[in-house]
């Protein structure tokens, strides 16, 4: 079972995104300007500033050759996980309802976080239990959500005290309406390891995600 | 043609840069400034202008939190 991870110029979580793949799957580095998904079971979109951010977060990646496929490739059911500009690239896609803005205080950003798991209805959280607090790290400027999301689509909100980005509702993630693309603005693959990334809890994602991917 | 795009946030949408700027005008001894919002301009040269909406739609600005204003300048800037 095979999952992509993409990687465009500006991206810097792709190895680390990898490496958590690894851990539940044979992971497959995808290239922005190859349209092909090398036969993938899910795709995973890292963290970074593709294209450098220019004009907003996530607006040019949105139209690479890669993300065209990536998009055909969601409607059509597969799993697709947006971590951070991941995330960002899925809204623009509209691929997700929603925006991110900027943080409410202007600011870059790095710091644990806790979340609390909303449901277990999706394949990326079937792993996990709700009202349960994950522990990941966040990092980012432009964090704070946007929208009018339903509330089963809301898949992740910031613990009490834990919302710094100011996002509406607290939320941390989001799901399509068919439940099989996730965006979340913390960083699940820094947090699969107990030596580097405080806990391990962010590695339920990717369980979750290649068990909906081995279906 | 050229045109000249003007992108800001929707009403009601959070403008933390807004803020910070009109927060930072009273600091220098600038008085009486008020409902500052932060945005983007885009100038560019099109052979269509008809085509303007759409690019404004689809990668200018994002509908959903920004809203946008083009303007046509003639003629197109030497280049």
């Amino acid at each position: 079972m095979k999952l992509g991870v993409v990687t465009f110029p500006g991206t810097c979580d792709d190895v680390d995104a990898r490496l958590a793949v690894a851990k539940v799957a044979e992971p497959v580095a995808l290239w922005h300007g190859d349209s092909d998904l090398h036969g993938v079971d899910g795709v995973v979109i890292p963290g970074g500033f593709s294209y450098g951010d220019y004009l907003r977060a996530g607006a040019i990646a949105r139209f690479s050759p890669v993300m065209e496929s990536v998009i055909a490739f969601a409607r059509a059911g597969g799993p697709v996980l947006g971590i951070c500009n991941g995330f960002q690239i899925l809204c623009e896609a509209g691929l997700l309802p929603g925006a991110l803005l900027p943080n409410v205080k202007l600011r870059f950003v790095c710091r644990q976080v806790d979340v609390e798991v909303q449901t277990v209805a999706t394949p990326f959280t079937a792993t996990c239990e709700v009202g349960q607090r994950l522990s990941i790290p966040a990092k980012h400027t432009t964090g704070c959500f946007f929208g009018d999301v339903p509330r089963e689509q809301v898949v992740l909100r910031y613990a009490e005290g834990h919302n710094f980005n100011g996002s509406q509702d607290d939320v941390a993630g989001v799901v399509n309406e068919q439940g099989n693309v996730m965006g979340l603005m913390p960083h699940p693959e820094h947090a699969v390891d107990l030596l580097t990334g405080g806990s391990a809890d962010g590695l339920k994602l990717f369980e979750g995600m290649a068990r909906v991917a081995v279906a | 043609m050229r045109a000249r795009v003007l992108i800001r946030p929707k009403a009601g949408i959070l403008d933390p840069q807004g803020v910070a700027v009109e927060r930072a005008l009273p600091a220098l001894g600038f008085g009486g400034v008020g409902n500052v919002h932060v945005g983007r301009l885009v100038e560019l040269d099109v052979e269509d202008a008809s085509q303007l909406d759409d690019m404004c739609r689809k990668l200018l600005a994002n509908p959903l939190i920004e809203d946008y204003e083009i303007q046509t300048v003639e003629p197109a800037a030497a280049s």
